[in-house]
């Protein structure tokens, strides 16, 4: 009896080694890299660093949460990148809607999957790119939007908060497509031919039956803009100008301070476990 | 038969490095905990972790290249990885990985005491008795006497201006820093706190009262003030660069047109036709003094070693100090390089040039000036400045 065939015997008569055979991999995934690391995070900002060489000194201290709760500029960039998020995420929401509806619903059956296509084409490009080619756009004075803007005496906004905005938002799109495109091709036409049925006018059938049905997926889009933009940093690098976000004050102090760092990176972790905790009745969470 | 030949002469150079040691050895290397030698023929591989432009393999210009020569002469593989601040050459090292670094004085100390390297028996680097003799065994190359690396340059931060948007060219850095700046908005600083140091030296010509004398030196008050002015000079700011090649591309695109720079990145700009200008204001500047160095945990110490040697002999010195834009500190390399007037034009021996130039250093709580009434801020509380400042 050959080595094969034996183990293939031992599983067969062995349903418990089986599974744990197959479910080893995702456990060690989630619980050893995932979880594992998310540990780690929290333990390091517990530690203290020696001040000259940066080392960090496996000795416990609160002060790297006394330094992000006490000084008034980390108080401000958690405010600012919240915000940006949440600018990034209703932007992404209001383009997204109506692009969904119109692949979902509109759209002759056969053409979907190439809007589909269409819609996913720029996460075949990278990321730095995209997002160097909005640089070049956004410069002040030399850039293309300051030349498609100036005739109305208007003129770029140049790299900062707006071009942050503008160019995440251009990032994090198809992530928000997809999951209403999703949503709303599930929605059975009967639903919507009742709503007319009744008397209601396209636009109070979208409001009062479509947009309620898709909003789980709505929620589900905004799951990932939201935590995309929250932890982005190099957008914030290269379109930002001095704007910094939270991902920018981790990058400034991992090489010199990685207790307080690691510290500042559990911010977003806790805003995105008040956001999931926010949004989990909706049923978002089922849409994912 | 070959075999025979290489070990041969494996031995005779062996013996040669030993006879060298011999003859002028100071003898606490023993002490010290240096490679006693010989720097024997171990092929290896080692990795370089370097400021942008000390060690060109090709990659940025296939014309500037003392990497691969070193490769075929030594039979050493060469990997090189450059890094934009000295925070992040402390944050690399200290990752491990990297063989040899050429580190600044404010990033030299800290790996020192970090004990992330090992000392150097110079007595190993038959080049090293023609650097200049105001580089040897200069605080933040040497402790108490035991010697951390060869010297390969200094320079100072210069202020870098658009020639044809900078008129007249400035001899001041009061443009990047006055508010009423003609140049409001297209200024650019160094993304680092010790930037704060630039901000002092400023503070010294400008408001003499506050007594400043070496800008790694900062009282409190000191240090308020020098706070005050970056306060003062986010405004005309338009980015804080830390990547060399980004700043050359804002500069390109004009979105930055005055600000800090390395005479390095002037070069690149000024590589087809003259754009920019690079002067040392009259207030002086903050600058380098660069030092390579080993790590403690080389596994190559034999190519470590003829790395360092390779890089401070005259020729190569040369190349990589005129492609820098810096001062180099070999004194035979002022005879090669391509322009005779290099090391006149950076003043490599005038020590008179050199006195309103701050060579970076790590600033710690007894001050690096010699006050002993007050304490000074150290380095940690000026990353969290920064931190806060740049956030805030």
């Amino acid at each position: 009896m050959s080595l094969i065939e034996s183990t293939q015997r031992y599983f067969h008569a062995h349903v418990r080694a089986r599974i744990a055979v197959l479910l080893s991999a995702p456990v060690a995934w989630l619980g050893v890299l995932y979880i594992g690391s998310l540990a780690a995070l929290f333990i390091t900002s517990i530690w203290k660093i020696d001040t000259f060489t940066s080392k960090v000194v496996r000795e416990f201290t609160l002060s790297n949460f006394i330094d992000v709760l006490t000084d008034k500029a980390y108080f401000n960039v958690t405010v600012r990148t919240v915000g940006v998020a949440i600018a990034v995420t209703i932007i992404c929401a209001i383009i997204a809607i109506p692009m969904a509806f119109f692949i979902a619903r509109v759209a002759k059956p056969q053409s979907r999957p190439v809007l589909i296509a269409l819609v996913i084409t720029p996460l075949w490009a990278s990321y730095l790119v995209k997002i160097y080619a909005w640089r070049t756009m956004m410069a002040p004075d030399s850039g293309f939007l300051n030349w498609l803007i100036s005739p109305l005496g208007l003129s770029s906004p140049g790299f900062g908060m707006v071009a942050v905005i503008i160019g995440l938002s251009y990032l994090w799109l198809p992530y928000m497509v997809l999951p209403i495109y999703a949503g709303m091709e599930k929605l059975p036409d009967s639903i919507i031919d009742a709503s007319a049925d009744l008397g209601a006018k396209p636009g109070r059938t979208f409001l009062k039956v479509i947009l309620p049905l898709t909003w789980p997926a709505i929620i589900a889009g905004s799951l990932f803009t939201f935590s995309l933009s929250l932890g982005d940093y190099i957008t914030v690098q290269i379109l930002g100008g001095t704007f910094q976000m939270l991902g920018n004050v981790v990058y400034q102090n991992f090489a010199l301070n990685l207790p307080f760092a690691a510290a500042v990176a559990l911010i977003p972790v806790i805003v995105m476990i008040i956001y999931l905790a926010s949004v989990r009745k909706t049923g978002a969470l089922d849409n994912l | 038969m070959k075999i025979s030949l290489s070990r041969k002469s494996a031995i005779a150079i062996a013996a040669g490095a030993l006879l060298l040691s011999g003859c002028s050895s100071s003898g606490d290397d023993s002490t010290s905990g240096a490679y006693a030698g010989p720097v024997g023929d171990t092929p290896g591989t080692i990795n370089v972790l370097a400021w942008p432009g000390y060690a060109e393999d090709g990659s940025t210009d296939p014309a500037v290249d003392w990497v691969t020569p070193f490769e075929t002469e030594t039979g050493c593989t060469v990997n090189v990885k450059t890094y934009g601040t000295s925070d992040e050459a402390v944050q690399l090292m200290q990752s491990g990985g990297y063989d040899v670094v050429s580190a600044s004085g404010d990033a030299s100390l800290r790996l020192i005491f970090g004990e992330d390297l090992q000392p150097v028996n110079l007595d190993l680097i038959p080049n090293y008795v023609d650097v200049f003799d105001n580089l040897k065994d200069r605080p933040w190359n040497t402790i108490e006497g035991v010697n951390y690396g060869v010297p390969h340059g200094r320079g100072a931060n210069v202020l870098q201006y658009t020639i044809s948007k900078v008129k007249p060219a400035p001899d001041s850095w009061s443009v990047v820093w006055e508010p009423n700046s003609p140049l409001k908005g297209k200024i650019t600083a160094y993304d680092s706190a010790i930037y704060i140091a630039d901000a002092a030296v400023y503070l010294m010509s400008t408001k003499p009262e506050l007594g400043i004398t070496d800008p790694y030196a900062l009282d409190s008050t000191q240090f308020e003030a020098a706070m005050e002015l970056l306060k003062q000079q986010k405004p005309l700011v338009a980015e804080y660069w830390g990547d060399y090649t980004k700043y050359v591309a804002a500069v390109q695109a004009g979105s930055i047109v005055a600000g800090t720079s390395w005479q390095v990145i002037a070069n690149v700009l000024n590589g087809e036709k003259a754009t920019v200008g690079a002067v040392k204001p009259k207030e002086g500047a903050t600058g380098w003094s660069d030092t390579w160095m080993i790590s403690k945990n080389t596994e190559s110490i034999d190519c470590a070693y003829k790395w360092l040697n390779w890089i401070v002999s005259p020729a190569t010195n040369a190349q990589a100090a005129e492609y820098f834009g810096e001062a180099p500190a070999n004194s035979k390399a002022c005879a090669l390089t391509a322009s005779k007037t290099h090391c006149e034009s950076y003043h490599a021996d005038e020590t008179e040039y050199w006195s309103d130039v701050y060579y970076w250093k790590t600033p710690t709580e007894a001050c690096l000036d010699g006050r002993t009434d007050v304490k000074c801020i150290p380095y940690a509380e000026w990353v969290k400045a920064w931190s806060s400042f740049r956030n805030s």
